[in-house]
């Protein structure tokens, strides 16, 4: 047998030091630590090397220069003699804005096609079905184009556009919606707006701490939408109407008064949304498959009818599912406006890193602080998302 | 068929045939009563579905092949009222969609790369296919580089490697070259070589560790690096084609491909990092992923054009489409890291303790034990990755690099074409293309998945 077992040689001598794994994750991690350092100094140094070549300035005091370029939309006033400072807050509102509105469009259509997506009745799970196949494969880039180049532009012009109850206006130059004008003592008119939804949010609670003491259910939807359209309603009669409307006319070729939304936000807006949407009604329906059968029933044993079950028992657990996902779609539609400048709309990428870039030269600082908007934006997402899944998660044991 | 007794009673002996069960509940009747009627709100959305669908199918149905043009010259063949789809404008600019500005008489070379990609991919994706270690080695190395030299013609101009940088070798041998080889390049990188082996094999053995092996190792590497320097350095008689003229479908698939081939070592590696022990390379490895994933592509590619030459040394001024493929890459190994990570993370702890009971090292267990494992695991994540990487690639139109898309966009520019059906014409082309291949990957990826899904099966 003692042939079978021979001693180990070698190591009689004591393993060299650099086969003991201690000293290799630290000699690993000095390695990678000096390269990073290494090859980010060198690329500091080049970049130093070329910017001074090709007498490009450094620093952020561009920010205080004077743009002198003009942007299509607007939020906040900016004109040519704005600074580039402002052309950025000018850009990332409007980012904001298209990621608002396509946020909530896109949860909408998300949520009625993930439904229609698990409904008995055929027709309707079969438009869902298509609509989910179609729109999530095919680049939502060529999806923009096709928005803006095929639909809006084939809208008739101003002279023959189509009209919405005599007060929007579809044409190939975008959308013509009636302006608020605000008159005297419209502020009371938005302090009556606010106090009608602080009212109705604490009616709900208590109407909730009420029907979880007695039972009884207060019609909390018909009061809360009661308070939400009567008091603004009647501070505006008191204080004579200030909120006006001012309505497109037209006039020549053009619209004269009213408010345009210009073509690239609606095509920008509507191909994020629709495609975001998609990806939504998959997350929707996978949540909903995600609450086990056993609920359903035990809900209808219950006695509670389809409708309750719904809201009270299904919704609710797959809410949890949902959500995490949800969030990310959002950001992905926020870091998918971007996209915007494939058809010029002014957006954070466009007016900054595109324009901007183009008349300054500074690509270290843009590029920079544009990243860094898309990352602070992640990363309070990802906080946000964080908490909440601790707040939600299953409590096991 | 009954027994009647003297009192009277009767009992039947034989059951009476079933009655057939009422028409509204079987049948097709039976089946739209349930699906398409149930109630009040079903009935209309039923009714308003089917408008929606008669809306919107006879009349793309006969854009596209009843009152559609199938020949003609130029837009004099698209003009007419009431006319489709303008069929002849896709054919007279499909040259242009497939292979962008790449000379006509070399289009057989981007042809065999279509053509050996698709002989080296279809038993790639059959799973019962034998082979797969040596099909995804000729795919994922011999493939990229063949498709390289082909496609741009090979032949770059290695001239200085280490000590000709400071003109030691040039001197000695001379301007000597051998089918389109620079001898004098060769020479520096074998003097090189052996010196970087000659330094790594004996700082190993002076710390007393195994320096033959290291030396070995060190060899590998340059051999490895040096056969790709040396067959991208052959003169095959292939002209040059310079990636400006490139465009296309061609361009497309280059970027998706390229970019799904960098990115697997890549994210393989940053994945195996963020599970690392090791803090420093762990904190690397999540800063890395974490911000690429978060901020947009589009940002990245304007990084890649403007933001990555000022970084480079002076002179070195790199081609436009490699600044986005390495733009592209180091984007897609982030998401790439992430679900590498799912996969390693699958793998039971089993698994890791059962192959370091058996005595094999790090490396050993990661290649032969985890990583087969979680790799098979993943391959649906990677072909999901693979399609938003597919779909991804427009964006490079907008640092001008003209892809499928930014052709389509270009061709609708064309005076000679220029008619009202043109737009969509190509609109409904492109789609067409882009659905197909998405939808059809989408397809393998659910395929790959339901094999995979073992655990259900009772």
């Amino acid at each position: 047998m003692s042939d079978l077992v021979e001693p180990v040689q070698g190591h009689s001598k004591g393993a060299s030091f650099i086969n003991d794994p201690k000293v290799r994750s630290i000699g690993l991690q000095l390695v990678a630590l000096i390269l990073v350092v290494v090859f980010g100094w060198m690329f500091m140094e080049n970049a130093r090397d070329n910017l001074a070549a090709q007498k490009i300035a450094t620093g952020f005091g561009f920010l205080d220069n004077t743009a002198g370029f003009g942007i299509s939309q607007t939020l906040i006033p900016y004109t040519e003699t704005s600074t580039y400072g402002r052309a950025f807050v000018v850009g990332l509102l409007n980012t904001i804005l298209v990621a608002v509105v396509g946020i909530f469009l896109a949860t909408i259509i998300g949520f009625l096609v993930g439904i229609g997506r698990l409904s008995k009745n055929f027709v309707v799970r079969l438009i869902s079905t298509t609509y989910v196949e179609v729109l999530r494969n095919l680049p939502p880039l060529f999806q923009i184009l096709f928005w803006y180049l095929a639909v809006l532009s084939a809208l008739p012009s101003p002279r023959d556009s189509i009209s919405l109850f005599g007060e929007v206006f579809l044409s190939n130059r975008g959308i013509i919606i009636p302006r608020p004008l605000f008159g005297d003592g419209y502020g009371i008119v938005l302090w009556a707006i606010g106090l009608a939804l602080l009212l109705a949010i604490l009616f709900g609670h208590w109407a909730a701490g009420r029907q979880e003491e007695t039972g009884r259910r207060l019609p909390v939807l018909w009061i809360n939408l009661a308070m939400l359209i009567g008091i603004p309603l009647i501070a505006m009669i008191v204080t004579g109407f200030p909120i006006t409307f001012e309505r497109p006319e037209l006039k020549g070729f053009n619209f004269a008064g009213g408010m345009r939304v210009i073509p690239e936000f609606v095509a920008l807006t509507l191909a994020l949304a629709t495609y975001t949407a998609a990806f939504i009604a998959e997350n929707v329906r996978a949540g909903i498959q995600s609450v086990s059968h056993g609920q359903t029933e035990a809900a209808h044993s219950l006695g509670l009818r389809n409708g309750p079950t719904l809201r009270l028992v299904i919704i609710p657990q797959a809410m949890r599912v949902i959500i995490p996902p949800l969030t990310s779609q959002y950001l992905n539609l926020t870091k998918n406006s971007s996209l915007a400048v494939g058809i010029g709309y002014p957006d954070l990428v466009a007016v900054f890193a595109g324009t901007s870039l183009n008349q300054t030269g500074q690509a270290i600082e843009i590029i920079a602080i544009t990243m860094g908007v898309y990352l602070l934006l992640s990363i309070i997402t990802a906080f946000i998302m964080n908490a909440y899944n601790k707040r939600v998660a299953l409590v096991e044991r | 068929m009954s027994m009647t007794f003297d009192d009277g009673t009767f009992i039947r002996t034989e059951m009476v045939t079933p009655l057939p069960p009422p028409v509204r509940r079987v049948g097709a009747i039976g089946w739209m009563r349930e699906n398409l009627f149930s109630s009040v709100l079903n009935t209309m959305l039923t009714i308003v579905g089917i408008l929606a669908v008669l809306w919107l199918v006879p009349p793309l149905v006969r854009f596209m092949l009843i009152d559609a043009v199938w020949t003609g010259e130029n837009r004099e063949a698209c003009l007419g009222p009431g006319v489709g789809a303008c069929w002849p404008f896709i054919k007279a600019k499909f040259g242009q969609l497939i292979y962008g500005f790449y000379p006509i008489d070399q289009r057989w070379r981007p042809n065999i790369v279509f053509a050996a990609g698709l002989v080296l991919m279809v038993p790639l994706l059959v799973p019962s296919w034998p082979l797969k270690r040596l099909n995804s080695l000729l795919f994922f190395v011999a493939y990229p580089i063949i498709a390289f030299v082909l496609l741009t013609g090979g032949n770059i101009n290695a001239s200085a490697f280490l000590f000709e940088r400071f003109g030691l070798v040039h001197a000695i041998t001379g301007d000597v070259t051998v089918a389109g080889v620079n001898v004098a390049f060769w020479v520096d990188y074998v003097l090189t070589a052996l010196l970087v082996m000659a330094v790594v094999g004996g700082l190993i053995a002076a710390l007393g560790g195994n320096g033959r092996a290291a030396a070995r190792a060190a060899m590998w590497v340059f051999l490895a690096f040096g056969a790709l320097v040396l067959v991208w350095d052959i003169d095959f008689g292939l002209s040059y084609v310079e990636t400006r003229q490139w465009g296309g479908l061609l361009v497309t698939l280059v970027i998706a491909v390229t970019g799904i081939v960098a990115s697997l070592p890549l994210g393989i590696l940053l994945a195996l990092g963020r599970r690392s022990q090791m803090p420093i390379v762990r904190l690397l490895s999540v800063i890395f992923i974490e911000f690429w994933r978060g901020v947009p592509l589009i940002t990245v590619l304007f990084f890649a054009t403007y933001m990555l030459p000022l970084f480079l040394p002076q002179g070195t001024n790199p081609d436009a489409l490699l600044r986005a493929l390495v733009g592209v890459a180091l984007f897609s190994a982030a998401y790439m890291a992430e679900v590498v990570r799912g996969g390693l993370q699958a793998i039971s702890k089993g698994q890791y303790e059962g192959a370091m009971a058996m005595g094999l090292t790090w490396s050993q267990m990661m290649r032969l034990i985890i990583l087969p494992q979680a790799l098979t695991l993943v391959i649906p994540g990677i072909v999901n990755s693979f399609i938003s990487l597919f779909k991804d690639t427009t964006l490079v139109l907008i640092v001008s690099i003209f892809d499928f898309l930014g052709q389509l966009r270009a061709s609708f520019t064309d005076p000679n074409w220029a008619s009202p059906v043109t737009l969509y014409t190509g609109f409904a082309f492109a789609g067409l293309v882009y659905f197909l291949f998405c939808f059809g990957m989408s397809r393998y990826s659910l395929f790959v998945e339901r094999r995979l899904n073992t655990s259900h099966r009772h």
